[in-house]
This record gives C-alpha cells, structure tokens and sequence, in this order.
C-alpha cells in the first residue's frame, strides 16, 4: 500500500527526458513512475502497464542500457539516463535483431509481455553476445508470459544470439 | 511437413527485413479503399461477410477475433482456398460490430469450427456469384470456366479470362444468401457452390504467417489500453476490502488536492476519474471510503474441499443411458469383484491476463456511443454496454482491439460496463483499466471441483461399471456472454441480481465400459453478487479438471489390475482416431511399458513418464509428460511433453503447433502452481507474487508435436483441446516417478512432500 501523500507532494516540476534519442520536457509529479510519462505525456505505445509492482516486466525499458521496470521508476530519478523503449529498437523501419528474431519467431500470442523479454534480452546481448542456455534463463526469471509463449521465446532469444 | 515460417512477405533482399506493420485501423482503411459505402450488415447479404477489393483481393469479415493464437490467418486460409486466392490476398477485418455480424466472438475453440466454416462458406458463394458474372462477360459457359490466383478464365481457350478485382472489385456483391437464423457462435449460411474437393486443397496445410506479431513489437499498431480519445478521463475502481461491502460514507475533500480528480459513487459502484492517469491512480490510493460491516462471506481456505462435499445441491445432471435410473448403476457396481474409488480436488483459479482489462467508452446520448474493448466478444460487451446505459444495442459501435490477454471470460467485459457507467456520469470518454489485484483477484474464477470416480471390476479385472462424478459450483455464475448487467460487476453493483446457469460437464472420451454414469452436481455461490469467487469460462472451461481426475483414475486403475496405461488405454478407447492417437503419442515419446511405477532416479530427481488423452468437441489429444521431481525439495518439473494432435484437417501447421506448445506451458502452470488462496473475507491472490505462474525457467525443455491430418475432416478447433489432458498427464508422470498419487491440485512442493513422507 502506498502512503498517504500530503498536498505538496502534488506539485508538478519540470522533468527533462531523453527517451529513443530525443529530448522531452514535462511537468509532472516528481514521484510519478516513469511509465506514465512515456504513455501518458509522451504517448509512447511500447511500455505496458502489467502490474504496477515491478513483478512481471511488461513496462521494462532501457535506461542506459540496463533494464529498468518503469511502472516503479519515479520519473524525476532519471538524470540525464538515457531511455530506451521497445519502439526505440526500430531504426529507419527496421527492427533490431532482438526484435526480428522474435517476429520470426512469430513469438507474441496476446504480446502484452513483450517489452520484458525484448529489452531484457537486448541487454544480455549486450553483456554477452553467446549466452548460454543458463545464462538465458538467469537474464530472463522473473519475467512473466501469461500465454505462455516461453518455448518461442527460448526458440528467439537464441535466433537473436546468432544473428 | 512445413513447419518453417513464410518468408515469401518477411525477408526482403539482402536480408532486410521488410515487415507488414499495418496497425489495425490502417487494415480497416485499407479494407474499404475502392469499395462504395458498406451497405448495411444483413445476414441475408453475401456482402456481409466477404468482398473483393478494386485490386482484385478479398475481405473477409470476421464477428469472432483471434486472440493470439493465429485463427484470423487460419480463416483467411480458408476463404482463399474457396476463392482460389493466395492467403495474403485475404484480409481478415475481426470483431467490429461495425464491419462484421456477430458470430459469437471467441468461444470455445470455435473460430475455425464454426467461424471460419461460414466465411468459407461465403467465399465459395462469391467463387459461384463471380463464375456466373465471368460466363456472361466472356460468353463461356460456367462448366469450362477454371479459377487461379484471382483469375477465371476459360479452359478450352485460357486467352479468354477476366480477374475477380475488374468483376466486382470495389463494389459489393448484390446476393441473397440463405441464413440459418441464427446470432453467435452458430450463425451461418449455405452456398450454392460445392465446396472444394480436399484433394485439391492449396492452402490449407501451409503455414501461413501471422498478422498481428509486428505490430505488437514495433510498436506501430494500438492495444485497447492505447486508446485515447479527445478529452478523454482516466478511471480506477474502488473494490471493497472485503467482498461484499459497500460505501458507506465517501470523503470527497480527501482527493480535492489532485488536479481534476473526481469521485463517481452510485449505490455498490464507487471510483475516480482524473484528466491524467497518474492521477486517478492517486485519487484511488488517497480517498477516505467507509465501508458496511458484513459477515465475512466465505469458508477458510482449507475448509473449501469439504464445503463443496457438504453444501445442498442446487442442480444436477449428467450422460449416460442410465441417468434416470441411477439405481441400475448401483446394481452394476453390486456385481462387481472388486471396487476402485478415488476422489480428486481442483482449485479455483484465475485468468490473470498479463494486464488489467481496460476499456474506452465515449457515451453520446443523441448519437452513437463507441466501445474500443479487449473483450473476446466485442458485438455482447457493445450490447451489455448499450444496456448498463439504457441506449438501444444498435446505437452502440463495438471495436475491438487487442486486449492484455484473454482466455476467455475474464475481466474484459467488467471494464466495458465501468467505462460506460463512468462515460455517461461524467458526460466525458473515459478509459478505464484495473489495478493488477482487480486483474488477478476481482476477475471471474474458474471453480474449485471434487470429482469422485469408481470403477467396479469383475473377477478377470475387466471393468464392468464406471462412475465419474462432480460437485462444484456452477460453471457460470456469470455468463460468458457480456451483454447483460447481471453478468458484469458494475451491473451488480448497480443493483442486477446474478442468475447463474447452474450448469458443469463431464469427461469427454470414447472409453466403452458396460455400464457407464458421468453426472455432477452444482451448489450455491458463496457470495451472491459482487463476488471475486463468481465463476465463469477459464481456457478449456472444466478441462483440466474433469480430466485430471478421469485420466488420473484410468491410470489408477490399470496400476491396480497389473496394466500399462496406454495398453489399457488402446483396449477402452471406442474410436478408431483415438486409438491411431494414442499410438502416435506413444510411439513418438517412446513409451515404456510398465505395469507399476518405475521411480527411475537420477541422484535427487525421481524421473516419470506419464500419458493422458482427451477429446474436445471432436477434437483428441493425448499426451505424454516427463517429469523430474526433485526428491529433497518436492518440486516437479515438467521436461518434455510429447502431444499427438487430431482436429480434422490441419490448416496452418505452424500456427497449430505454436498454440499447443502455449496451451502445453499454460496447463503445466495451472496443475503446478496455480491455486486461487482467499481469506474469510477476500481473495487474496491479487498480484504475481500471491498467484506465482509458471516461470521461464520451469518451462518445458521440449514440447514435441505430432499433427494428425485428416484431410477429409471438417476442422473441429485448436484453441483449446491441448490444454485438456495436460495435467492429468504431469500427475501420472509424478505417480510414475515416485508412485506418489497427486489428487489434488496444484502439485506444489507442499502437497509432494505431504505424499512422499
């Protein structure tokens, strides 16, 4: 349960943000998870609201390269960060190879959960371009399919992994 | 078989990838390029349900919608097949009640069955209409007229030919059709036409791909919770704390500090509305409520197995021939040499979408409302909409878009009707989405069961008697239909008072015994209305556990008359495609027969091999499960599951198999972890921590596919049946394992370790 907030806590400030490699300038409620910035203000489609608890990763973006959950990020916690969303992977029209492999893989039933296991693994591709079977799995716990899509999302991961 | 994607519109040259990114509303721009205002929607009207675009493509319009699985990509196969059209020449237009009749939404695995059947069936019908149109223009009769690729042209003299698109392109078709006079899942139409010849079929049997993937990971297409609309106000529910409570005294003054933020309560319903979403989360956070006392409505946890055993029965049915005179069964089981019984327990659990249902409702009172749902019957949730607002179902446009998940009645339709109530008492469009405990915990359940089985054996061990038997809570206490205020939270807390269906299920399979009784028995809710335990469709609606524990007691059984399960199965099957199943499953996992648990070890794991089949609506599945069970930690892994698959003839191969593979680790979830837990007061499984699912790390190493096509056979749906004999599998594989019988439900650690000791 969150605590009871006092009427200050409801003034706005100006928050810049560097979100996909542009600037941005809000106000907004120093406290506010960075997810409602990207959706709300920003109308980014990519981050998800899944559950507010940094439970199950359909939020997740990049900050600087490392996955964050944004559902519980404060958006004023961000210096100059740099967000990454999963829109963000697409340059020029053109997915990146994370990406692409999970559409070949035709991975996403409802797709609700698909920015948890993108960004985490563009983050591990990152750090370790050949990731074991148990590297894998100790980057991508935690994270939750509902549909239950994990045997394409072995199946991509490592598609992405040989690109 | 080809089990590799379509690349043909995926891999550009030079390995660029060239994707569709249509988002849903360009599709549905696209589907009326060229073509004059759509008349009205008629059953009547072959426009209805097909047209040919100027370009000579087709359109297929679609009153189901595909969740994920692939069944949008499957019926656009079947209408190209009768349309002699490539299938990325068919564009499939989903569940707006604007461009498609209502054939049900998604319901029962039947999108294909009956769905696709009758577009099908439309297609043929615009082959027929365009044949007739092509043998005046051409001066060729009908009989020497062949159809390709969109093209009809003359067998003896192939230099006379003319395309559907410079036929009919852009207009619609002007014919009569013979309606079946039916709304849902059943409505349909005849053809004139003969339907294809299946040794002729094209298209059915490729793997065409799926539409929806790049659009969910690019970024470029709309969720429903993506939905704006211009001032547009964001919702939050507030749910009592304990169930059946309701406001008693509101303090509006306590969210007067958040900009915009409002309160709207009428009678049980009671929540905010804010111009920013952050916004009403806070006003929902921050808002003084008192609430009434009420008696805490519900059993201790532990005590549910034995509240359903004691509890009055409401209502009771079955099959068998000899379901009204129950007393000749007990005559058959006072034959017998020997009596088998056991009684299996299941859960109730939850659909926990991967996010909260939402929904946009824009209520005009002198025009026409509009519902951007996630429903998966979008036409029903616009008609529960239109009636929680008192406006004619007519006036409201029902549009899905994707949704955060649905396998099948979940909390979708419960945000629709919120939306609408919020809609109009603000007079603005409203958004509504739920917290994660509203998903989780305030959704409909699927019900917790007993089910009791006995076998009586005569001297020779062969069973002469059978008994399956459940008692639960009705399997609707909410219908699965959206369109009435009964059937939706907010039309409970309005004051619509619940009317279950006080209906359940039995065991579907061919096993023959002499005398053979399935019934069941339905009680009471526990909660009347407004109840987070109200029951309602779940994935393969009582599947798992009907067959959890008919399959559980086959191996029973057998292990106690010195059998091997499938030897046994082979022998009690009726159904020459049950058994060729069977076969298949066995043979392809490379069944070892045993006649006692095997409890082979490797150090600490115990490894076992079990099967289980099912069929579903003439669908049959069997399959074989290896399990590991960590024999110091209770915990079961499901290793391998090898899933022989029969649905009459196989459309799209790929797409099956991905659909059984997410069905095989959804079933793995449920009888592993899966366990609504619920105080006297509330249920407290709100979130992914208190409803833990299957992990990335316990999926299964190998799910290995065999499809049966029966190419003759009609197709009788995959959305649902792998899900079926699942868990019954994994119990007999742990049986097998560690001759520990699970019969109850989920196989937890705990309840390992409580058989092993």
């Amino acid at each position: 349960m969150i605590p009871k907030k006092s009427k200050e806590d409801n003034v706005a400030k100006r928050i810049e943000l560097n979100v996909d490699g542009k600037a941005h300038s809000i106000d907004a409620d120093p406290d506010m998870p960075l997810l409602y910035a990207l959706r709300d203000d920003l109308g980014l489609k990519n981050p998800k609201f899944g559950c507010g608890l940094a439970q199950c990763g359909a939020c997740t973006v990049l900050v600087d390269g490392q996955p964050v959950r944004s559902c519980v990020t404060p958006v004023d916690s961000l210096g100059a960060g740099k967000i990454t969303t999963m829109g963000g992977l697409v340059k020029d029209g053109q997915p990146h190879k994370v990406l692409a492999a999970f559409i070949e893989e035709q991975v996403p039933q409802c797709g609700y959960c698909m920015n948890g296991w993108v960004m985490t693994t563009v983050s591990l591709l990152e750090t370790t371009p050949k990731p074991t079977d148990a590297q894998i799995e100790e980057a991508l716990t935690g994270l939750k399919c509902r549909c239950a899509t994990h045997v394409s999302i072995m199946r991509a991961v490592k598609r992405a992994a040989m690109a | 078989m080809n089990t590799h994607p379509n690349r043909r519109h995926f891999l550009g040259g030079a390995g660029a990838l060239t994707v569709s990114v249509l988002m849903p509303g360009h599709v549905a721009q696209a589907a009326t390029n060229g073509l004059e205002k759509r008349p009205p929607l008629d059953p009547r009207k072959l426009a209805s349900y097909v047209s040919i675009q100027a370009d000579g493509s087709a359109v297929a319009y679609f009153g189901k919608m595909d969740m994920g699985q692939g069944t949008d990509v499957g019926v656009a196969q079947m209408v190209a097949e009768e349309l002699d059209l490539p299938a990325e020449r068919v564009l499939v237009l989903a569940g707006d009640s604007g461009t498609s009749l209502n054939q049900g939404g998604a319901s029962g695995s039947t999108g294909v069955s009956h769905g696709g059947a009758t577009l099908r069936n439309a297609a043929a019908e615009a082959r027929f209409v365009m044949l007739e149109m092509a043998s005046k223009q051409l001066g060729v009769p009908v009989e020497d007229l062949t159809t390709a690729n969109g093209v009809i042209s003359s067998k003896s003299t192939p230099a006379k030919k003319v395309s559907y698109g410079e036929l009919i392109g852009g207009r619609w078709f002007d014919t009569e059709v013979e309606w079946n006079g039916q709304i849902g899942n059943n409505l349909s139409m005849k053809t004139r036409a003969k339907l294809k010849d299946p040794k002729d079929y094209k298209v059915y049997g490729t793997s065409a791909p799926r539409r929806d993937v790049a659009y969910k990971l690019m970024g470029t297409g709309d969720f429903v919770t993506d939905i704006k609309v211009p001032g547009m106000l964001h919702a939050r529910m507030i749910m009592p704390p304990v169930a059946g409570s309701v406001p008693t005294a509101v303090d509006e003054a306590s969210i007067k500090d958040i900009p915009g933020a409002k309160v709207v309560w009428e009678k049980a319903f009671l929540g905010v509305v804010a111009p920013k979403e952050w916004d009403a989360i806070k006003a929902m956070r921050q808002l003084q409520v008192t609430w009434s006392e009420v008696k805490p409505p519900f059993p201790e946890q532990k005590d549910i197995y034995d509240h359903i055993r004691n509890a009055k029965v409401v209502k009771s049915g079955g099959e068998g021939k000899m379901l009204k005179e129950p007393e000749k069964v007990e005559e058959a089981f006072k034959q017998a040499a020997r009596i088998i019984e056991a009684t299996y327990e299941w859960p109730f659990q939850t659909h926990a979408s991967m996010g909260p249902a939402c929904a946009v409702v824009d209520y005009q009172p002198n025009g026409t409302t509009t519902l951007w749902t996630g429903s998966q019957k979008p036409h029903f949730a616009g008609d529960g909409v239109a009636t929680i607002l008192g406006i004619k179902p007519e006036s409201v446009h029902a549009i899905w878009v994707a949704g955060p998940g649905s396998y099948g009645r979940n909390d979708a339709g419960d945000a629709a009707a919120y939306a609408a109530i919020f809609s109009k008492a603000t007079g603005k469009p409203v958004r509504y989405q739920g917290m994660r405990n509203e998903g989780t915990g305030w959704g409909p359940k699927a019900p917790a069961s007993v089910h009791k089985v006995r076998a009586g054996l005569d001297k020779d061990n062969n069973i002469i008697a059978w008994h399956f038997h459940s008692k639960s809570f009705d399997r609707l206490n909410v219908s699965s239909n959206e369109s009435k205020p009964e059937d939706l939270l907010g039309g409970q807390m309005l004051g619509a008072t619940p009317k279950p269906g006080n209906v359940y299920g039995t065991p579907a399979e061919s096993y023959v015994f002499p005398v053979k009784q399935q019934t069941w028995e339905t009680i009471a809710p526990l909660l009347d209305a407004v109840s987070p335990l109200r029951s309602s469709h779940l994935r393969d609606p009582l599947g798992p556990e009907i067959h959890f524990a008919n399959e559980s007691f086959i191996d029973e059984v057998a292990f106690a008359t010195g059998k091997d399960p499938v030897e046994m199965r082979l022998a009690l099957v009726g159904d020459p495609r049950d058994r060729d199943l069977i076969k298949a499953a066995a043979d392809k996992a490379g069944w070892q027969r045993r006649t006692e648990a095997r409890k082979q070890r490797n150090g600490d794991l115990a490894i076992g091999q079990g099967i289980a089949y099912s069929q579903r609506n003439g669908t049959r599945v069997a399959v074989i499960a290896e399990v590991e069970v960590d024999m110091k930690t209770g915990k079961v892994r499901g290793k391998k599951f090898t899933v022989s698959h029969d649905c009459g003839v196989v459309i799209n191969p790929r797409l099956l198999t991905q659909g059984i593979e997410g069905n095989v680790c959804q079933a793995l979830s449920r009888a592993t972890h899966e366990e609504v837990k619920f105080s006297k007061e509330n249920v407290t499984s709100v979130d992914w921590e208190t409803y833990p699912i299957l992990d990335f790390t316990e999926r299964p190493v190998e799910v290995d596919v065999v499809l049966i096509n029966r190419q003759n056979l009609p197709p009788t749906g995959a959305g649902e049946g792998s899900m079926r004999p699942v868990a019954a599998a994994i119990a007999n594989a742990i049986y097998d394992a560690t001759g520990v019988r699970m019969r109850q439900a989920p196989f937890t650690p705990d309840r390992l370790k409580a058989g092993m000791a």
